[in-house]
């Protein structure tokens, strides 16, 4: 079992290395590597689906009698059909049923919980009483009305209009640059995750 | 000796881009071998997360939904783990469900750690992993019916009806909270959007920090009730909660790295513009 381990780190580490190569140039280490990965990754994908999806939700309940399930069964392998010039267009109908829920389910969801509480949240007072949350108010009702501002194409950007959506895009660019910050961190983060390893299970190097 | 500065910055903007990544290397890896432990405070939202943790009457079930994978481990397994031990310590029941496939090794790894290894905590009684679902939006919401009926089964076949901790379970206002740890798509936006609003129920977060920024909006709101975004804010829930892991760890790294990006940024800037001038010139 202590074995299994750690050919596994080893195995692991050398796959991290072999990906980090591709810092360097292009090899054909880190293209064996890229290789492997999407290989294990289709047939853990193709095995998950069969074992978690289709048995538990269709193929078990069916051999069990519960007949209804033929429906989905049927519009299930009504998708197949794209691989055939003739009948590709029967996947149409598996695919309408598919769009159609999940956009009902997205729209409520949109409308309830995005559109209205957001609106509602940017209703707020200018003054508060405490400094400084009224100019944190204060800020965000002239990032939210300038932002919108710049998005308003129907009336051309001079004046006052264009003023304010010069200020729009101000607020636009800090909120990017904030964005690009976490990205950055969450990229360094993931870096540090695999150097971490390299480090400590592989080289003991980290107590 | 101007020419001479200018000739440097030269150099510098044509720098070659492996210089760079050499740097980072050591800013990343050195920390980790010597640790500094720069101090860090805790932030607003990552406080929230744990007072409304914190808050719950002991007893109460937990929803816990480990939706991310092993790329966004370094993120957001210290986070799992650090959700899990203040729900162990707190003595609150974790139901644990996964909207993603690769999230239930992981899950299931994070109880064996933590719930079983440190708190001898018992499966079926004190916590359950319910496993992975394929429906993402739907399964969000058919939970809001019967968790019950849309789980038959937990990650090890057992009947979920015939389990202790379920016993009461039926949908969403029989649990006192939901977590969820978020790596992407389904995630911590369609659980605000499915859930939060339509069932009323508490939802806390920790998600990575590429995702963090747009989810601001929610918590300003109060349909989240509580952010960790990426390794800082796994970091400062660390501190909180009271055990060192790979957040706090990862923290000197992230900060080094972030300086050495600083400076590489601002020595970039610098030969860009002092040598704009001269290529006018030229």
């Amino acid at each position: 079992m202590a074995s299994a381990g750690l050919i596994g780190t080893w195995l692991a580490a050398g796959l991290t290395l072999c990906i980090f190569s591709f810092l360097y140039r292009d090899n054909p280490f880190y293209k064996f590597a890229e290789h492997l990965y999407v290989g294990v990754s289709a047939g853990y994908w193709a095995c998950l689906e069969y074992h978690n999806v289709f048995r538990p939700n269709l193929w078990d309940p069916l051999v069990r009698g519960d007949l209804i399930l033929l429906i989905p069964f049927a519009l299930g392998l009504l998708l197949f059909s794209r691989f055939t010039n003739k009948l590709f267009w029967l996947s149409r109908w598996a695919m309408a049923l598919i769009i159609g829920i999940f956009a009902g389910i997205a729209i409520i969801g949109y409308g309830t919980g995005d559109l209205i509480l957001q609106i509602h949240a940017n209703l707020l007072p200018l003054w508060t009483g405490n400094w400084l949350e009224s100019m944190n108010n204060f800020l965000l009702t002239i990032g939210v009305i300038t932002g919108l501002i710049y998005f308003f194409f129907s009336k051309e950007h001079k004046g006052a209009v264009g003023s304010g959506a010069r200020i729009g895009i101000w607020f636009l660019m800090i909120s990017f640059g904030a964005s690009f910050g976490y990205t950055v961190m969450s990229r360094m983060s993931l870096l540090i995750g695999r150097v971490y390893f390299l480090l400590g299970e592989w080289l003991h190097l980290i107590q | 000796m101007k020419d001479r500065i200018l000739k440097i910055l030269e150099s510098l903007e044509k720098l070659d881009r492996r210089i760079i990544f050499i740097f980072i290397a050591g800013a990343v890896a050195l920390p980790l071998i010597f640790p500094m432990n720069i101090d860090f405070s805790v932030t607003p939202p990552v406080q929230s997360f744990y007072d409304s943790i914190q808050s719950l009457p002991e007893g109460a079930k937990v929803l816990l939904s480990c939706d991310y994978d092993p790329g966004s481990m370094p993120e957001l397994w210290p986070m799992n783990l650090a959700a899990m031990r203040q729900l162990c310590q707190k003595n609150l029941k974790i139901i644990s469900i996964q909207l993603w496939a690769t999230g239930s090794p992981l899950a299931e790894a994070a109880f064996n750690q933590v719930a079983v290894g440190e708190f001898n905590k018992e499966y079926g009684v004190d916590f359950v992993n319910l496993g992975f679902k394929e429906g993402r939006e739907v399964v969000m919401v058919s939970l809001g019916n019967n968790i019950p009926s849309t789980f038959p089964t937990d990650y090890h076949g057992n009947k979920v009806e015939d389990l202790p901790i379920m016993e009461g379970v039926k949908n969403y206002d029989d649990l006192a909270m939901i977590i969820n740890i978020s790596g992407g798509l389904p995630g911590t936006k369609e659980w605000i959007l499915q859930v939060v609003t339509r069932f009323h129920i508490k939802l806390a977060s920790g998600c990575t920090a590429v995702s963090a920024p747009e989810f601001y909006p929610y918590l300003q709101s109060g349909q989240l009730s509580g952010l960790l975004g990426g390794m800082k804010g796994a970091a400062e829930y660390e501190k909180l909660v009271g055990k060192i892991g790979l957040g706090r760890r990862g923290m000197d790294s992230q900060s080094i790295s972030h300086l050495v990006i600083f400076v590489f940024i601002l020595i970039g800037n610098i030969a860009y513009f002092s040598t704009r001038k001269k290529k006018k010139r030229e």
